[in-house]
């Protein structure tokens, strides 16, 4: 008897290193009938639930655009809200299929943990939120602050090295998670809140009093953001990165979630390529031909997931700065479809 | 003759496999071949995992400059110092939180639970109201409860609450005058010892005199004479040797002196005030479980009730008490890893938090971890086995 059940265990035990250890993601995720996507915990504009309980936001769009192009249904992702510090286990342990959680692009994360960051949906950069009545008018002026942050994400490494290059002493309080960073910063603990500029504009909206609140003008930091896959499967790298390059070329190509079955008989043949009128693209990354009209029509381009999202109209009123077309003065730009 | 052979040697055969000792040893055998087996190969999957996803592995990123700043160290440490060291600093800091929080639930729990078997109905109630609040509200809360309990309730630096302008309180912390040791503290340090040292030995002394002649020495008030006399007049002699450091209000905050960060005192309250009341329910069953007879009996002897419990019911009550109160002590150790939710920087909120997502060497990290709260967790027991072996009964 006690053997029956121990050979079952280690028959368990194989069968589930053995899933683990398949290569094809995308085989997986067809099976499931639904992508695994990592988000984070509640980050206003780029993955939070509304009212109703659904994700909505920039990353949320990105594993919905992904679901389009595979399924042709933006609601085929099951959603696994994911600390800073779980984050890159659970996609290294295959427990996400893709890690769309505003995560900073970095040498170490690319190279020493087995990932692969698939592109940069968000172009950030960390920022400093102060109390107005502090007086404060540059990152310069907060020697011996309290601040208090993140633990597990570079904001952590940034605000060290910042506060070091500028000889300024500081006292770092470091909180799991962002909720809890909020309410002690709200409560007075801090002087300071740090973290990337959008998330600052995305959690002011917590506060008791968010007019009573200031991002100062310094960005110290480059901030990277985009999804994340696991190395060892091209196939589902490329599937993500073409689906943001997708999203970025029907920008530019002027094709929206509205216009998207006029623009097939466009005469554009970039257009045609684009939409899989012409050529096999989809084919060559495991999709249908028309997977990225697929992904448009259902969430939209770029632009369009950024204004619904993050920009001027919405609460965290963010302008496109650095996250405008290279063609518009900013730096989104994808290798064409041919 | 042939046939008979056969069958014996069937027989011996057969009882072989039916001998239970032989079977129950083959069985066993089998069971620790698989678990080995086991084991083994969860240890090769996982390396193979990791080879296969280029994660990097080994301990080579102990020595590696860790680059972030640490809340509360009690050691030296810096952004340029190791991740090593980090791991040194998050241990001490939940050496720290739990050695103190240990101190305080066990008086708490003694306190309340002594409390509970009062005559004084008022007195029994709180601690009955203490117990059952305390003991059935999940610990994370009472940690956040706390934690916003005390930032809310005390102001800004600006506005702190001053004692002899001296001590200030604020929503950054205890600031505390930081002592500073001159030549000749030394002597002052050596002073201290020594009174205890002779405290010890007056107590055994009085002790043997009571046993001999029954005539009792006021130990208690000589005792608080040598403690505190001696030191201080060490002090004076050597022309006052210690000066202190005074935090003053500059900028942000208030700039040197000791500091003592609300997270500590929050995680801290918490822990001790939670396992406190588990505590003070083992002390109330540890005393009610000596006999009754054993109180009258002193009554009749004549000791007031005070000495009672001291002397007699309390010296019996431990050999109860001790065994569970060893699990709640290893309770508070394991539960001080909460700190995490609060910011208070101990081993899982530095080590296996920080350091863990800088490195991304989870399987080193996270085994690290485990062995320090297995560790602590083997020694608290160990030392508390020690312990409840001295006060057990010694059946002569």
């Amino acid at each position: 008897m006690n053997k029956l059940v121990l050979g079952s265990a280690v028959a368990a035990a194989l069968g589930l290193s053995a899933a683990t250890a398949s290569a094809a993601t995308l085989d997986d995720v067809k099976a499931k009938g639904s992508i695994q996507c990592g988000v984070s915990q509640g980050l206003p504009g780029f993955s939070n639930t509304d009212d109703a309980g659904t994700w909505t936001g920039l990353d949320v769009d990105f594993c919905r655009a992904m679901a389009a192009a595979i399924f042709d249904d933006p609601e085929a992702v099951r959603y696994t809200p994911l600390s800073a510090k779980e984050r890159f286990t659970a996609l290294q342990s295959g427990e996400v299929d893709v890690l769309s959680r505003n995560t900073t692009w970095t040498m170490q994360r690319d190279t020493a943990l087995g990932l692969n960051f698939a592109g940069v949906t968000y172009y950030d950069g960390q920022g400093f939120m102060v109390r107005r009545d502090l007086g404060v008018a540059s990152a310069l002026e907060l020697s011996g602050a309290s601040v208090c942050t993140n633990t597990g994400t570079t904001t952590e490494l940034n605000v060290a090295d910042y506060f070091r290059a500028n000889d300024m002493p500081y006292e770092i309080v470091a909180f799991e998670k962002a909720d809890e960073v909020v309410q002690a910063y709200d409560a007075g603990r801090c002087d300071v809140y740090t973290t990337d500029a959008s998330g600052l504009y995305a959690q002011r909206l917590k506060l008791t009093n968010p007019d009573e609140h200031m991002v100062l003008p310094e960005i110290i930091s480059k901030e990277p953001l985009g999804p994340v896959v696991r190395q060892g499967d091209d196939q589902w790298f490329n599937i993500t990165k073409w689906v943001y390059f997708a999203l970025v070329n029907a920008e530019e190509l002027g094709v929206t979630a509205a216009n998207v079955e006029e623009m097939k008989g466009s005469n554009n043949p970039a257009i045609k390529r684009l939409l899989g009128v012409e050529g096999a693209f989809g084919e060559a990354i495991g999709l249908e031909n028309d997977w990225a009209a697929r992904v448009i029509a259902h969430v939209g381009n770029y632009g369009e997931i950024f204004e619904r999202n993050v920009g001027p109209d919405t609460p965290l009123g963010i302008s496109r700065g650095l996250n405008a077309l290279w063609s518009e003065g900013g730096i989104q730009y994808a290798p064409p479809i041919r | 003759m042939a046939v008979q052979d056969g069958i014996e040697s069937s027989q011996k055969a057969s009882s072989f496999i039916y001998d239970p000792k032989v079977r129950s040893l083959f069985s066993q055998a089998v069971l620790i071949a698989v678990l080995i087996w086991l084991g083994y190969s969860v240890v090769q999957n996982t390396i193979a995992n990791l080879e296969r996803q280029n994660i990097a592995s080994g301990f080579g990123f102990l020595d590696t400059t860790a680059g972030f700043a640490v809340g509360q160290s009690l050691i030296a440490y810096s952004e340029a110092s190791s991740y090593g060291r980090t791991f040194v600093v998050g241990l001490l800091n939940t050496l720290l939180v739990s050695v103190i929080g240990i101190a305080i639930a066990t008086v708490l729990g003694f306190i309340f639970g002594i409390a509970r078997l009062s005559n004084n109905w008022v007195i029994s109630k709180i601690a009955y109201v203490y117990v059952e609040v305390m003991r059935n509200l999940p610990l994370l809360l009472q940690i956040f409860f706390w934690y916003f309990a005390v930032l809310r309730s005390v102001p800004g630096p600006r506005e702190s609450i001053t004692v002899f302008d001296s001590i200030f309180i604020n929503n950054r912390g205890l600031k505390l005058p930081k002592p500073l040791y001159e030549p000749g503290a030394g002597l002052v340090g050596i002073s201290i010892l020594v009174a205890i040292a002779a405290v010890w030995l007056l107590r055994r002394w009085a002790r043997k005199r009571q046993m001999a002649t029954g005539e009792q020495f006021p130990v208690f008030q000589w005792a608080v004479a040598i403690l505190f006399g001696l030191p201080l007049v060490v002090f004076y002699l050597t022309g006052s040797p210690v000066s202190f450091e005074y935090p003053e209000l500059r900028g942000f905050n208030f700039q040197g002196g000791l500091t003592i960060i609300p997270e500590f005192v929050a995680l801290l309250l918490a822990l001790s005030v939670y396992t406190g009341a588990f505590i003070a329910e083992i002390v109330r069953a540890g005393i009610l479980a000596v006999s009754r007879g054993q109180t009258e009996a002193s009554y009749a002897l004549g000791l007031r009730p005070g000495p009672t419990l001291r002397l007699v019911v309390i010296p019996q009550a431990l050999r109860v008490i001790i065994p569970p109160l060893t699990s709640q002590y290893l309770n508070l150790t394991k539960n001080s890893s909460l700190a995490v939710a609060i910011a208070y920087p101990d081993l899982v909120s530095v080590f296996a938090g920080t350091t863990l997502n800088q490195t991304g060497q989870a399987v080193e990290i996270l085994g690290m971890t485990l062995a320090v709260y297995l560790t602590l967790s083997l020694l608290t027991s160990a030392l508390m086995n020690w312990y409840n072996r001295r006060v057990a009964l010694v059946e002569r």
